[in-house]
């Protein structure tokens, strides 16, 4: 066995067809999809709407069952873990998933420490004394004091609800974090203030990240790779400096000409995608 | 350039609790003819309220006081008839989601044509003729197709630009766009912004753009205003904010954006949350998680003035000016 803590081969995701949708049959959300992602690595997966990147994310949490295709995180198929209660604990070791809305993914009529908590009570078997501790601890690592943790999820701010969803996320101890579109909706100091966190807690802990993202500056701040995909394929991977400063796929090289900076002028993309295929 | 909007020493209050307090305080800035102002913000800075007051769709029991004046025209008291004029050919409205400011029950073609025929007396063919080529204008490809299709079997990029030729066949004076590309992709975002600089180019439309990204503001943009807490923090050229801020919060702002060109460890941070003008103290809003602030700044209320081309509401501007720039320079 490698060091991978993630290692996806070949998957593949046809939803079928619905009436009056465009995606039929021969359209595959994912089309054989190959990628791993090392222990203390964050993998950046850029992309487009469409592109298949939250179907990978939503495969590898159970979401969504693929059509075809393995993947394992830490060497375990989680698929292999059977159903029932037993096994979705097992799983949530493995994985946790951190959304761009975190209001939604939280119990409105519960302080967030009591959702920590929650998920430490079914987890590991602690004493109460250690368990505060380790609510406190959490909270801690991510910026949040006592008094932050006892408020329910509609007296935080945006940012401050990301950090315990990712405090919570954390706590299961898993092997690998996705964030999907985490950052995306938080206002630029409060997005600057969660990824360093981010930073902070790569070197804190082990855990490996999954950032999905449409946001290529967010990528290449956070991530060591990239993988970069269109409709369903992985058209582009490499190391995050290496195929920023010298993207080879023309798809690559449209999407970051397409970033706003100094000097930039916005231009149709018509011509430019066609050119791509 | 001929003016063509001017508000001055706006200010709004809200129903907060059943009690009014302010959200926008002496906003002044013009946009001329043909002439593209963006207003950036975070949350709370009374970015959007700002183009609510210009439109005068402001919320149930909000008070607007200072001046709104369109065409040397009054906004704020406008006649329902003047009113109605001035929303349908002075002003065209483009929103973050289009599908919360489309009816879902119309079709595409229906609500395309129907405010020309209702309004510009234009017969149903013309109007029909007229909207298939706004939509190929705009990049929809098969666009008499789509004439037939309803909102809920278009992608939110396809949508948009739907609205954007919505508001382009009522050819505006000024169009006010609120983060109109925040929901879209990358290369969708850069069409939309190539769409109406065009547009702003040929006919010379006025664009205020409200967004919360810096950068575009600055590269589709000539002039930039940067908002906090309900008021104006500065307002200078485009091309001259990036290079020398003439306020700590926009250098800040500018600092804790990850860029594609460098990578620092971590990123500048501004500590704290920002402040929406509700809660904002009486001195500069943004006083509270400034590095640079000292006593004096939590003292009076700022006032907007002009400095070095530009203007701040930055007490220390004078001071600190030199040294934002420099600092921008090594970065």
């Amino acid at each position: 066995m490698t060091d991978a803590v993630l290692e996806v081969a070949d998957l593949s995701k046809t939803f079928a067809p619905r009436h009056g949708l465009r995606r039929g049959a021969g359209h595959p959300a994912l089309a054989g999809v190959s990628f791993e992602l090392r222990e203390r690595r964050a993998l950046g997966v850029v992309g487009e709407s469409g592109s298949g990147k939250t179907t990978i994310a939503r495969i590898l949490v159970g979401l969504e069952k693929a059509s075809a295709g393995d993947y394992t995180i830490g060497g375990v198929d989680p698929r292999s873990l059977g159903r029932g209660a037993k096994a979705r604990k097992r799983r949530a070791r493995l994985v946790q998933m951190v959304f761009q809305d975190p209001y939604s993914s939280f119990d409105p009529r519960q302080p967030v420490a009591e959702s920590i908590r929650q998920v430490l009570r079914l987890h590991f078997d602690l004493t109460e004394a250690e368990r505060e501790h380790r609510v406190a601890t959490l909270l801690e690592q991510v910026g949040l004091d006592e008094r932050r943790g006892q408020t329910l999820p509609r007296g935080l701010s945006g940012g401050e609800r990301q950090r315990a969803a990712i405090a919570r996320a954390l706590a299961v101890e898993p092997q690998l974090v996705i964030l999907d579109e985490a950052v995306s909706a938080l206002d630029v100091s409060i997005q600057a203030q969660i990824l360093n966190l981010l930073t902070e807690l790569r070197q804190q802990t082990a855990v490996s990240y999954m950032l999905l993202t449409h946001d290529l500056a967010v990528v290449r701040q956070v991530a060591d790779d990239v993988i970069v995909m269109r409709d369903g394929r992985i058209v582009e991977r490499g190391a995050t400096d290496s195929l920023f400063e010298d993207p080879q796929h023309p798809y690559t090289q449209l999407l970051l000409s397409c970033v706003p900076r100094q000097g930039w002028k916005p231009r149709r993309t018509r011509e430019a995608r066609a050119g791509v295929g | 350039m001929s003016q063509l909007l001017r508000v001055e020493g706006l200010g709004v209050e809200v129903l907060v609790e059943d009690r009014l307090r302010p959200v926008l305080r002496d906003i002044t800035f013009e946009v001329g003819k043909g002439e593209a102002v963006a207003v950036v913000g975070e949350s709370g800075s009374g970015k959007s309220m700002t183009a609510r007051a210009i439109g005068r769709l402001l919320p149930p029991g909000a008070r607007a006081s200072g001046e709104v004046s369109f065409h040397g025209e009054s906004v704020l008291e406008m006649s329902a008839t003047a009113l109605r004029a001035y929303r349908t050919g002075g002003i065209g409205m483009i929103f973050q989601d289009p599908r919360a400011s489309i009816n879902p029950v119309l079709s595409v073609g229906d609500f395309l044509t129907e405010p020309m025929t209702t309004l510009r007396g234009l017969s149903r063919q013309d109007a029909r003729r007229r909207v298939v080529r706004l939509l190929d204008d705009v990049g929809v490809s098969r666009p008499e197709a789509r004439l037939r299709q309803y909102p809920h079997e278009l992608s939110g990029g396809l949508l948009q630009r739907v609205m954007i030729a919505a508001v382009l066949a009522m050819e505006p004076m000024l169009i006010l766009a609120d983060e109109p590309t925040t929901a879209l992709d990358v290369t969708t975002q850069s069409d939309v912004m190539a769409i109406l600089d065009e547009a702003r180019r040929e006919r010379g439309m006025g664009l205020m753009l409200i967004t919360h990204d810096l950068e575009l503001a600055a590269a589709v943009c000539d002039r930039t205003l940067v908002m906090y807490g309900g008021r104006i923090m500065e307002e200078q050229a485009s091309w001259r904010l990036h290079d020398a801020p003439l306020h700590p919060y926009t250098a800040a702002l500018l600092a804790s954006r990850p860029s594609l060109a460098v990578q620092p460890e971590y990123l500048e941070v501004i500590p704290g949350r920002p402040l929406s003008a509700v809660e904002a103290p009486a001195g500069c809003p943004f006083a509270n998680r400034c590095a640079l602030a000292i006593p004096e700044c939590s003292e009076s209320a700022p006032v907007v003035r002009k400095l070095r081309g530009g203007r701040t509401s930055c007490i220390r501007a004078e001071t600190l000016a030199p040294s934002l720039a420099s600092a921008r320079e090594a970065s």
